[in-house]
């Protein structure tokens, strides 16, 4: 005979205000089973969970019903409450009336009706719930980093600093990600490369580091501590070991029309290139699309040249296997495509440019070698004008709602920059409000007022129009109350940024979740915002939300603190609530082997008796307990309902759906 | 489907062409539509002043008219589509307006904005479709560029009108696709005209009025559609007269075999 104790939480005034918490443990006071039944302000706190283990060891309690916030908010708290006071933490329910009640309904009568039902829900299910002990699995002690990016970088040099392996994986054939784009950074102005070239070094020296570029994820199995891999080592066509990166080949390569998307595809290169001159792995790489001897035989004049026959026109792509501990996601972002945004002229005029584009412009390494010069006819402008909030901050659909946080500070920069280097240059700069919190970040915002007379103008642009040779900027001036015709030479469109589009099918593939603008959701918005909600994935940087590099790189590290600390453990507590097939039903059909996720089901001849001393030998399901994760789909596979969750059997979840019917 | 039409003091008067072309074409591409028996002037200017409601129940009278008779009303003059569609979500949405209406005109059934409101342009798009407008022309407009000129009517406010996309509209660039002829895009076709400033002060609506003129010219346009009279007459009089504005039902007819 269970003896249940119910405590309800006011959580201060959320749950209290709309639910009649006194209503509540009286009405569950009368469920059969439970003796005791209090309220309390706050059950998370500690007198709250003193309440509880006083309760427990006074009144002899076998199981705890806590009618509160979300389980996955303090289901951990409350079963460590248990557990202090001797009760096995698995004699717990949580029943939700917060989100799903307080949170979400008005009137007081029907959200009290429906927590008292939730209660009784939870009740009805602890009544059939019975103690559980949780295994342990052992960690892999190497960790994975999706993108090599800033923020990949810097987890995977923190992860390795500590001892642990790590593996770089990055899509493209260099790591350096969209900093190694970027001229200088703000606040300080320091030009990117000096700082981000020497961590790729680091990473490319460091001996617990290694890196794969031009690969992908392609399969991921297993689960926290546990991870299995596949990866995609994409064909470059020139052998990694062997490539010096001594450049011979790109000098002969006869094929130099290839976009450059180093350099935003504002210049060409050859089919055979290395993406930058800091680029790590310092390694040729070859485009299929634009080599003469990969599209028709002919040609092979860089195999010719190479002094350490590193050309292998015949590479394959080739899969990998690696198992790690943990994966962190850096997959970064990139600027929205400005298909929507034709009124700013961007796919009309040579000379409307994106930031990152104008970034390029003015990078001493170039398509221009960093002279400022307009993409139509390399003349120098006279008037630039830069437009923020292109499709950040968007309410018609044609963008983003979100504010993209890092175009108001690197549009100052530009416009000091240009300001800096070419004084007789005039800037304006169109804004919808100038969002520069953070250190030194406003006093820069002021600098490029006070000193540098950028022309800050607070309104929207309409469009950008071609007048002779010169753009014209229509847009209005909210302070002064007119409607302005800007004469510019160049515009510059400072894109909302989104995370990078590989992102949504890594996130399939790790079971992470994805929020409506595809940034990665963190596991908690403010307590837990480096963990997402699966076991052992992390995620760092832009690709859960936007960022500059300073909030990157920090939130890298704290990536990695949260890696090192999964690392350190030699062993991981197991999920408890695992899966068991009745082997008396089990009919060996094989579907539930079938559809598990995680591989934990095998299947075993097993001898039975039949009586009479006759014996069968049947097929039936066996599951490893510590692989399996609890995610229950062998049970509703199950045709013959052998198979059973332990803490979620098919009688308890009847019973609880029995408790809302009865209602 | 029967489409319920209105058609619009102005297409009774100064646009009488508008109106007839419109209405050839229409028979030509086989649609099933019917002149709304008593319709009434819709208002000519959407009131925006949020307790005005006597000048908005003359549009209410057309709407529920066509109510019931299928609910579809077709329009064709801008400025009327404006106001009709802009007073049907008043009735769909604003309660105090949808009261207010029902009470002083006491119909016999209150009305709350069960008619939908569609352009002729729409009614192109979006249920005879510009394939099928492209296979029933006879005289493909070929080599004409043409330059649409949209105005403001038809495109906001964008939240009610849900026209096209009102930065970068597409549907008459469609349309003159459909019959054949070059689309011209062009900075200002979504600029205003001078539209009414023009009886005020003439001269800021010769100013608007030739810079969209000056911008079509400069991209190339040959000739400028547009499906508003007012923006016609702008165009025509006050645009410095240096290029061909046509309403581009005169065009559909054309492209159709119809315009005789």
């Amino acid at each position: 005979m269970q003896r249940i104790g119910v405590f309800v939480c006011w959580c201060g005034s959320n749950i209290s205000a709309t639910v009649d918490v006194e209503k509540v443990s009286a009405v569950l006071a009368l469920e059969p089973n439970v003796v005791i039944s209090q309220n309390y302000q706050y059950m998370c706190s500690e007198n709250g969970q003193a309440l509880i283990r006083n309760s427990i060891k006074e009144h002899n309690l076998t199981g705890v019903v806590v009618c509160s916030c979300s389980p996955r908010m303090h289901e951990a708290t409350f079963r460590r409450a248990c557990e202090s006071a001797g009760l096995n933490p698995y004699m717990l329910e949580v029943a939700n009336i917060r989100e799903q009640v307080s949170w979400i309904h008005k009137d007081i009568e029907e959200a009290t009706e429906k927590a008292i039902i939730l209660g009784r829900t939870a009740i009805a299910k602890l009544r059939l719930n019975t103690p559980l002990t949780a295994g342990e699995s052992p960690v892999i002690k190497r960790a994975l980093v999706i993108g090599g990016g800033i923020a990949g970088i810097q987890s995977a040099l923190d992860i390795a600093e500590a001892g642990y392996e790590v593996d770089i994986v990055e899509k493209s054939p260099t790591i350096g990600g969209n900093m190694a784009k970027l001229d200088k950074t703000f606040p300080t102005l320091d030009c990117a490369a000096c700082i981000l070239t020497p961590k790729m070094v680091d990473c490319a020296q460091n001996e617990k580091i290694d890196i794969l570029t031009f690969s992908e994820i392609e399969s991921v199995k297993g689960f926290v501590g546990n991870f299995k891999v596949g990866i995609r080592k994409k064909a470059r066509f020139v052998n990694e070991k062997l490539c010096t990166g001594c450049g011979v080949c790109t000098q002969k390569c006869p094929s130099k029309r290839g976009l450059n998307d180093f350099n935003m595809n504002l210049n060409t290169r050859p089919a055979i290139y290395i993406p930058f001159a800091q680029a790590i792995p310092n390694v040729a790489i070859i485009d299929p699309e634009q080599c003469l001897k990969l599209k028709n035989g002919k040609c092979g004049l860089c195999a010719m040249q190479c002094p350490t026959k590193a050309i292998d026109y015949t590479q394959q792509d080739e899969i990998v296997e690696r198992e790690y501990g943990a994966i962190v996601v850096a997959t970064g972002y990139k600027p929205i495509s400005l298909e929507n945004f034709n009124e700013y002229g961007y796919s009309t005029y040579k000379d409307v440019v994106t930031s990152l584009e104008f970034e390029r412009i003015m990078n001493a390494a170039g398509p221009t070698s960093g002279h400022l010069e307009r993409p139509s006819d390399h003349k120098q402008p006279k008037v630039i004008t830069f437009i923020q909030c292109v499709g950040s901050r968007d309410t018609s659909g044609c963008g983003k709602p979100y504010c993209s946080k890092i175009c108001c500070m690197y549009t100052a920069k530009h416009a000091m920059l240009v300001r800096e280097k070419y004084p007789d240059t005039q800037v304006n700069i169109f804004y919808i409000d100038v969002r520069t919190p953070g250190k030194n970040y406003d006093e820069f915002y002021r600098r490029a007022v006070e000193q540098y007379g950028v022309n800050y103008i607070k309104g929207m642009v309409g469009k950008v129009y071609k007048e002779g040779d010169n753009l014209v900027v229509q847009g209005s001036d909210l302070i002064n109350n007119e409607q302005l015709l800007i004469k510019s030479d160049m515009v510059v469109l400072a894109a909302a940024i989104e995370p990078d589009p590989s992102v949504r099918k890594i996130a399939t593939l790790l079971t992470t979740s994805i929020d409506t603008n595809n940034f990665l959701t963190e596991a908690h918005a403010k307590l837990k915002p480096v963990e997402s909600p699966t076991a052992g994935i992390f995620l760092s940087g832009v690709c859960q939300g936007p960022k500059d590099i300073p909030e990157t790189v920090s939130q890298a590290s704290a990536c990695a603190a949260k890696v090192i600390g999964l690392l350190a453990k030699d062993k991981l507590k197991c999920n408890a609530s695992t899966a068991g097939a009745d082997e008396m039903l089990c009919t060996g059909c094989s579907l539930c082997e079938n559809v598990c996720p995680y591989g934990a089901i095998t299947y075993i001849d097993k001898e039975f008796r039949l009586g009479g001393g006759r014996t069968e030998v049947r097929r039936v399901a066996s599951v490893n307990p510590a692989v399996c994760q609890g995610c229950g789909a062998c049970t509703v596979t199950c045709p013959s309902g052998a198979m059973d969750l332990k803490g979620f059997s098919t009688k308890q979840i009847m019973a609880e759906v029995d408790a809302i019917c009865k209602n | 489907m029967k489409f319920n039409y209105y058609p619009g003091c102005t297409l009774k008067t100064k646009a009488k062409e508008l109106d007839a072309f419109g209405r050839k074409s229409l028979e030509a591409l086989g649609v099933d539509f019917e002149e709304i028996k008593e319709w009434q002037c819709c208002g000519a200017v959407y009131p925006v002043a949020k307790d005005e409601v006597a000048t908005k129940l003359s549009a209410v009278r057309t709407l529920a008219m066509a109510k019931e008779n299928g609910g579809k009303v077709l329009t064709l003059c801008s400025a009327c589509h404006n106001v009709l569609k802009r007073v049907n979500n008043d009735m769909k949405t604003d309660e105090n307006m949808r009261l207010k209406a029902n009470n002083y005109l006491a119909l016999e059934e209150p009305y709350l904005g069960e008619s939908e409101v569609i352009h002729y342009l729409e009614l192109l798009r979006d249920y005879v479709g510009f394939d099928k407008i492209k296979a029933a022309v006879v005289n493909p407009l070929k080599g004409v560029k043409i330059g649409a000129y949209y105005g403001c009517l038809l495109l906001r406010p964008n939240s009610t009108m849900a026209f096209d996309n009102p930065e970068n509209p597409t549907i008459i660039e469609d349309f003159i696709k459909a019959i054949g002829a070059t689309p011209v895009v062009y900075a200002f076709r979504n600029e205003c005209c001078g539209a009414y400033v023009s009886t005020t002060n003439n001269e800021l609506a010769k100013k608007k009025s030739s810079a969209v003129i000056a911008s079509a010219k400069d991209e190339g346009a040959e000739m400028l559609v547009t499906a508003c009279p007012l923006c016609m007459y702008n165009l025509r009089q006050n645009g410095g007269g240096e290029i061909e504005v046509k309403y581009f039902t005169e065009l559909l007819a054309t492209a159709l075999g119809v315009n005789n």
